[in-house]
């Protein structure tokens, strides 16, 4: 073997689709990178579309552009104007823009809008061995089809859309494997959790991470989407899945994904899609899957995590000052002590975001609603991640499981993920969420979120309170 | 985009680890459509109570830091969101330069595409940093991106790392856009290239 192929068998997931997309190799260790795909909202882009048109510059590949609005719709009285005045000129903005540029358009009384990071994958827009991008974080979701996803800000968002292109350095490549098979109730969600409760909210900083290992393989795509969506809260540029016959069977058919013979052709090039048996990576962190319990956060970080029987730690217990009150602090805001944290009183329960808001989370919530109801003063939502995630769950008969519950059934978007519309929690209230971030007034002014998986959230609605899901079997 | 070559100013502590940018700048400041004017909002759950009044012991509401153009903070600093309106909010309100052991990708990125340094020191070096703004009003830091060195009051330089590609396009207040642009015939070239390899790629549509 030459020394290029010894580097070729050597290379990892990342390196190979790394390598296909650098259209110019830069100074100082950067890479002028193509962009596949750009997937645009409309919080992160008034900004981007503002600056084409005072440098009266054009969208450089309409074709590879989709947008839709998310944040801040609302998920109730969609036949009405937003009452909200700003979050209404958001969106009419992204109209406006989108018209203006030519740019495709999901708008918001189409089947098809929901969260993008739903959307992308539903859509057949995002493929494996892509580059996409989103002036958004958790566009790591992607990863979950193999391909290299991350979220960039505004001004690369203008970048990509003038260009098609974005000034990268490459980063690091870790593999988080998680060998052996989850246990019943433990879901993709409680592995998200787990992962970064070992590594820590900075432990994936500069990394791009691949998951791997039996437990990883044996995730539903939909599994996979969670886990990957995750990987920024432990500060990592993106995650992903290595495609496989789980990754081709949830494209074949898909609306934008290729048919036929070119189907086939895409497929011979993604079985390509693999970290190579020598590939070296800059860190490997290897875990069981039986290690992993059903998960939920104490605190207002997500590395603040333990398993649902577990005990929230005692600050006094430990030795560096600011980390003491750090943590002292999170159980203040969070109004916990430290002990079990089984039996927390629940307010509110909400199960949707980008993280959780697929069918089979819908599934996972109903069939933990089914013959029993919501606890008395508890507020309940569920809010499907797209129009046909809502629709394929109303043909299950699963709004009607879930509303004979209490729960509420909502129309999508990102909703109490982050408080942009309507659904808000108020100051003091105590929220078991399947979104992805709990920090201090994330779902609301003083609202308190405890992450957990759908399965544990429907379970503390219809409890009341933090319990474990193992036990509505 | 603003340069940034030497900024002496006064540097606010906030010792804390792991400010996210919902502490920066909470979702419901995002609906702006600018990128001025959010630095009322910066840090709103941690300078104003319920009311709206500030909070007397968040350090920005407190005299000489109000006036900070530097920030010093703890580890994983901007994790979180890209939600380019962390830095927006942090310049609107006057700085220029955060000082911390470690920052998340996405906010660092993003500091540098609006005039903001962001300068990664050892936690010790922050924290001794932390200590000496309590010289009050006379603990003016100077920042010095030209030769890579932030001066403490004492007069002792510290020197910190930069990306050169980085260091230069702040240096320079350069456009990258238009940079990017002048590579436009190898960005083509791509394109092309790669129609031609890989004809099924297909583009998005929303004809069904
Ligand atoms: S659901 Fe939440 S995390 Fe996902 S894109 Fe929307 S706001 Fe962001």
């Amino acid at each position: 073997m030459s020394p290029a192929d010894v580097r070729r068998a050597g290379q990892t997931l990342f390196d190979k689709i790394w390598s296909a997309h650098v259209v110019e190799t830069l100074a100082s260790d950067a890479a002028l990178l193509y962009i596949d795909r750009h997937l645009v909202h409309e919080v992160t882009s008034p900004q981007a579309f503002d600056g084409l048109r005072v440098n009266g510059r054009r969208v450089r590949r309409p074709d590879a552009t989709l947008a839709v609005p998310d944040h801040n719709v609302p998920t109730a009285n969609r036949d009405q104007a937003i009452t909200d005045p700003e979050s209404r000129l958001q969106v009419a903005t992204l109209v406006q823009n989108v018209a203006d540029f030519g740019v495709p358009f999901i708008p918001l009384n189409d089947v098809r809008q929901g969260i993008v990071h739903v959307i992308g994958p539903e859509q057949g827009a995002s493929l494996p061995g892509m580059t996409i991008v989103c002036g958004d974080s958790h566009t790591s979701t992607h990863g979950a089809l193999g391909a290299l996803a991350f979220g960039i800000g505004t001004s690369e968002v203008e970048h990509v859309l003038a260009t098609q292109t974005l000034i990268q350095s490459k980063a690091r490549s870790m593999r988080v494997r998680v060998e052996g098979q989850l246990g019943a109730g433990v879901t993709a969600k409680d592995m998200a959790l787990y992962i970064i409760g070992r590594i820590g909210t900075g432990g994936g900083t500069g990394y791009v991470i691949e998951y791997a290992g039996e437990a990883v393989r044996s995730l539903s795509m939909a599994g996979r989407m969670t886990l990957c969506n995750m990987s920024i809260e432990s500060g990592a540029r993106a995650g992903l899945v290595a495609p496989d016959d789980t990754t081709f069977d949830y494209i074949r058919g898909r609306p934008m994904a290729p048919k036929g013979d070119d189907f086939d052709a895409a497929v011979a090039y993604w079985r390509t899609l693999v970290s190579d048996d020598g590939a070296v990576f800059d860190h490997e962190v290897v875990l069981d899957a039986a290690d992993i319990a059903p998960m939920i956060t104490w605190g207002t970080s997500p590395e603040a995590v333990i398993p649902v029987t577990g005990l929230i730690p005692d600050p006094a217990e430990l030795t560096d000052p600011a980390i003491r009150a750090n943590q002292a602090r999170m159980l203040d805001y969070m109004d916990l002590a430290p002990g079990p944290i089984l039996g927390a009183a629940v307010d509110v329960v909400f199960i949707g975001s980008c993280t959780n808001a697929r069918i089979e989370d819908i599934r996972a919530a109903a069939a933990i609603a089914k013959d029993r109801r919501v606890a008395d003063g508890v507020r309940a939502l569920v809010v499907p991640g797209s129009g046909l995630v809502k629709l394929q769950a109303e043909a299950e008969g699963l709004d009607r499981i879930l509303t004979d519950a209490g729960f509420e059934w909502r129309e999508p978007g990102c909703s109490m993920c982050l408080g942009m519309n309507e659904d808000k929690l108020t100051p003091g209230q105590r929220c078991v969420s399947t979104s992805n971030r709990n920090f201090e007034g994330r779902q609301g002014p003083g609202g308190r979120t405890h992450l957990a998986s759908p399965a544990m959230a429907a379970a503390a609605a219809v409890a009341g309170r933090i319990v474990d899901c193992r036990e509505f079997g | 985009m603003q340069p940034f070559t030497t900024l002496t100013g006064v540097a606010a502590p906030l010792p804390v680890a792991n400010v996210d940018t919902d502490k920066i700048i909470p979702a419901r400041f995002l609906k702006t459509l600018t990128r001025t004017g959010l630095g009322r909002a910066l840090f709103d759950g941690l300078r104003y109570d319920e009311t709206g009044a500030e909070r007397p012991e968040f350090v920005l509401n407190r005299d000489p830091f109000r006036k900070a153009e530097i920030l010093i903070a703890l580890d994983n600093f901007g994790c979180g969101s890209s939600r380019e309106h962390a830095p927006w909010a942090l310049a609107d309100f006057g700085i220029r330069c955060v000082i911390a052991p470690s920052f998340a990708d996405i906010f660092y990125n993003n500091c540098f595409k609006n005039g903001l340094l962001p300068v990664t020191l050892p936690r010790e070096v922050c924290e001794q940093l932390m200590q000496d703004t309590e010289l009050g009003s006379n603990a003016r830091v100077t920042v010095d991106l030209k030769r890579q060195v932030v001066v403490r009051a004492n007069g002792e330089e510290i020197p910190f790392q930069v990306d050169e590609g980085r260091r230069k396009a702040l240096l320079n207040g350069l456009d990258e856009i238009a940079e990017t642009l002048t590579r436009d015939t190898g960005i083509t070239r791509f394109e092309t290239g790669r129609a031609a390899r890989e004809p099924w790629r297909p583009a998005i549509s929303l004809e069904s």
